[in-house]
């Protein structure tokens, strides 16, 4: 047992005004239209509906470009496109598929700036990271899978793969680009071809990205997108030339995809909803811990599925590890996605942010104590201070439903048993983290934890070539890696 | 001040934590893309040159050198506006020269003593080194830990030679190199700096590297060594500063190491009695950056020397 490390909570550490950072705003061009149409057999094109919506910055709420409406005659042509397209791309030799994922990783990281400030703008996430993760990690993902193109033969040895069809691909808001960045570049190298819609607060960054396959020479009709909200949906849910849907969003809209797919023998992969518990014990290195409890939940304004949002700590150190957390948080900074400097940005809608705000509430009103630092936020655009929850029971709603915000809940636990018993105590199981010096304990907890990543003494890790998904209510099949692929083909 | 040593290393470690490498060095990742611009940067570049102990430690040190050091350290630039540096620091028989120079100036003179850098030297003969500089009139002293010691377990010998140094420095400031290469893991930087920050004064310091090995002062273990000033602080309330020494040769550098200083303790560390740049490289490009802020365009490559020697 470590000595308790002795605490004075009288001293404190003045983090002032004496140097302040100046704005350092990214003035690079993002270069988005004031219009997109829908991307139907590599063109753009009006939609048949005939409307359009707009998408505003959350950073600002001004208003970034008109997005077109999909009605059902319009996911009828992209299903019809996609159909026409697939006898050939299917039989185009895997090298050649390799080439194009190629071709658009490399054209991608050329655009990676525009693409980062359009993430920004239209997705309200810190410009640190929509430039050092998203953009680059989405690019990895092409190059990962463009690899696997010609290799499929050896992907799953002594059988054979053969492509799905056509593969109906709904993305979530978080992560824009990555998300299609996941669901296309295995699509594709399998062989399939793809109709896909982004979500409807974060189309930008989608369209931008179909110039990208117009520059890369892809055949028409591969890859196909259509704009819209939640019945644009559900016409690719229940589109009948789908011949897989996957899709990554929240719980609800999983079990709706499911009940309207069964009995069908359509392929489907769900990633959705987590609560993931980040494990603290005692002798873990409390300063990295609390760096990585702050970048398991703040990371993105808290809108990951895999967040760390219930942070269980043992009992012995709570103490010093929420002293911990109270003075980095304070040093974050919250503010204009655009700004290099900024930690925390803009929460993605209003719709959210009064999401957030009203679990917060039943946060408060349950009994649990609230600390937030005192920080400026901007006055136009949705934003949300990074917010601590002490005393939180495991019968608190802050404890049991996803936030999908930049707050955390803290717990205590005494053994590893029970630590094990109250993270797995939740409807969700996508990830989980444990913080240890002591390389036997991770082993152990890795296995015993019901969770579909289990990160140890660091959290929020993403790989193109290791597998991701989740376990009971946060979804199944996986996406990257060996598994991930194998989701996107027929194994005889 | 009667402290009582940890018996071993694993003991010192079970008591103040571990330090993980692949969090660390992700945090100080953190810093490096942090964006300092305008006003923000001419500040920072000023408050860094006011923390250099501007150093030359070479064989060929003669009292012209250490002169023309001093001269630049009083007066750094035609600038009004620049402020002078924190100390000179120069070997023991060197420091009488300085003294000539920097007497009644704000500018101190730091001397290297117990066996620079090895402190491989009996303790009396370090110790009439710490004695011999501070009699010269150097305000800082600058002591290399005993590494061997400190790697053989012998924590309490560690320990006991700071006490040792420090009460030969009388009144002067001591500043405790722990040579963090030699020591390699960031886990024994920790534990060492708990061992010495046990037995310093208020104001006292402790320094990353002689500037002599391979690797010297790097934002990881800057950031151990912030971490552990910090953890002590709370817990003791008594305020250590720190020095990075050795390898912080850019403006750019010396910025990240402030913003790692700004983001760890926060405003009270943000002045030269409690941080200070090891270094002599730095300050003309320093210099260099503030002329480009003022006049928007890059000087001459001659309007600075590049040379650490030639000042």
């Amino acid at each position: 047992m470590p000595a308790k490390r002795p605490n004075n909570p009288a001293r404190e550490l003045l983090f002032g005004d004496l140097w302040e950072y100046d704005p350092a705003p990214e003035t690079a061009p993002a270069h988005i239209a004031p219009q997109y149409g829908l991307f139907i057999n590599g063109k753009f094109t009006a939609p048949k509906s005939k409307k359009f919506f707009d998408s505003i910055s959350p950073g600002n709420e001004k208003k970034v470009s008109e997005i077109a409406l999909a009605n059902g005659a319009d996911v009828d042509a992209a299903f019809a496109a996609a159909s026409a397209a697939f006898p050939k791309w299917s039989k185009t030799p895997g090298a050649e598929r390799g080439k194009y994922l190629f071709r658009i990783a490399r054209l991608l990281q050329d655009r990676a700036r525009e693409f980062a400030v359009a993430e920004s703008i239209d997705g309200g996430k810190p410009i640190r990271e929509s430039r050092d993760f998203d953009v680059p990690v989405s690019a990895a993902h092409f190059f990962y899978h463009a690899g696997w193109a010609d290799k499929l033969d050896y992907a799953a040895p002594g059988r054979t793969l053969a492509p799905l069809g056509v593969v109906g691909q709904i993305i979530p808001w978080n992560f824009p680009l990555l998300m299609l960045a996941w669901k296309i570049a295995p699509a594709l190298a399998c062989g399939n071809t793809v109709v896909l819609k982004p979500a409807e607060t974060t189309s930008v960054t989608a369209m931008k990205f179909c110039s990208i396959l117009q520059d890369a020479g892809l055949p028409p009709g591969v890859v196909n997108i259509v704009t819209g909200a939640g019945d644009t949906g559900t016409n690719i849910v229940q589109h009948p030339a789908a011949a897989k849907i996957a899709f990554t969003g929240s719980t609800a809209i999983g079990k709706f995809i499911q009940r309207t797919l069964a009995g069908s023998g359509k392929k489907i992969t769900l990633e959705l909803g987590g609560k993931a518990a980040n494990i603290v014990f005692e002798d873990a290195p409390i300063d990295q811990a609390v760096e990585g409890i702050v970048n398991g939940i703040f990371f993105n304004q808290g809108h990951v599925c895999c967040a760390g949002s219930r942070l269980l700590v043992q009992e012995g150190i709570a103490d010093e590890v929420l002293r911990k957390l109270k003075m980095r948080i304070r040093h974050l900074r919250v503010g204009d996605p655009l700004d290099k400097n900024t930690d925390i940005g803009a929460i993605n809608s209003r719709k959210q942010l009064e999401k957030i705000q009203e679990l917060v509430k039943s946060g408060v009103s349950e009994g649990a104590e609230i600390h937030q630092p005192a920080c400026r936020l901007p006055k136009r655009g949705f934003y949300f201070a990074p917010t601590l929850f002490s005393n939180v029971s495991l019968s608190h709603r802050i404890a049991r439903e996803e936030i999908f915000g930049p707050v955390l809940s803290i717990l205590t636990f005494r053994t590893p048993e029970e630590a094990v018993e109250k993270a797995n105590n939740t409807p969700y199981g996508l990830s989980a983290g444990v913080w240890t010096d002591k390389g036997s304990r991770i082993l152990k907890m890795s296995t015993e934890l019901k969770a579909g990543v289990v990160w140890a003494n660091t959290y929020n890790k993403f790989d193109p070539a290791s597998p991701f998904g989740g376990y009971k209510e946060s979804g199944f099949g996986r996406e990257g890696g060996k598994q991930g692929l194998l989701d996107y083909a027929q194994i005889a | 001040m009667a402290v009582q040593p940890p018996r071993t290393l694993r003991a010192l470690l079970t008591e103040i934590g571990p330090v993980d490498q692949v969090g660390i060095e992700e945090r100080v990742a953190k810093y490096t893309t942090r964006s300092i611009k305008k006003a923000s940067k001419v500040q920072a570049l000023k408050l860094a040159v006011s923390m250099v102990d501007l150093t030359t430690l070479e064989g060929k040190d003669t009292p012209g050198k250490v002169a023309s050091l001093c001269l630049k350290a009083l007066h750094p630039h035609d600038d009004p506006t620049i402020p002078s540096t924190a100390a000179v620091c120069v070997y023991p028989r060197l420091v009488k020269h300085a003294k000539k120079l920097l007497r009644n100036s704000p500018v101190k003179i730091a001397s290297v003593a117990t066996a620079f850098p090895s402190g491989q030297a009996p303790l009396e003969t370090r110790l009439a080194e710490v004695r011999a500089a501070v009699e010269d009139g150097a305000d800082e002293i600058d002591m290399v830990i005993s590494r061997g010691a400190f790697l053989a377990g012998e924590l309490a010998l560690v320990q006991d030679e700071i006490s040792a140094v420090r009460e030969a420095c009388g009144p002067a400031t001591l500043k405790v190199i722990l040579e963090t290469s030699e020591l390699e893991t960031y886990d024994n930087i920790r534990a060492a700096s708990f061992l010495a920050m046990r037995v310093l004064r208020p104001g006292d310091f402790i320094k990353t590297s002689t500037g002599k090995t391979s690797s010297n002062a790097t934002l990881g273990n800057n950031q151990v060594m912030l971490d552990a000033i910090r953890d002590f602080y709370l817990e003791t309330g008594t305020p250590i500063a720190m020095k990075p020494a050795g390898g912080i040769r850019t403006a750019k550098q010396a910025i990240q190491f402030l913003i790692a200083v700004k983001e760890t303790l926060g405003d009270a560390w943000l002045n030269n009695a409690r941080y200070r740049f090891g270094a002599s490289a730095l300050l003309n490009d320093l210099l260099r950056q503030l002329a480009k802020e003022k006049t928007g365009a890059y000087q001459a490559p001659y309007s600075f020397t590049e040379a650490s020697g030639s000042y």
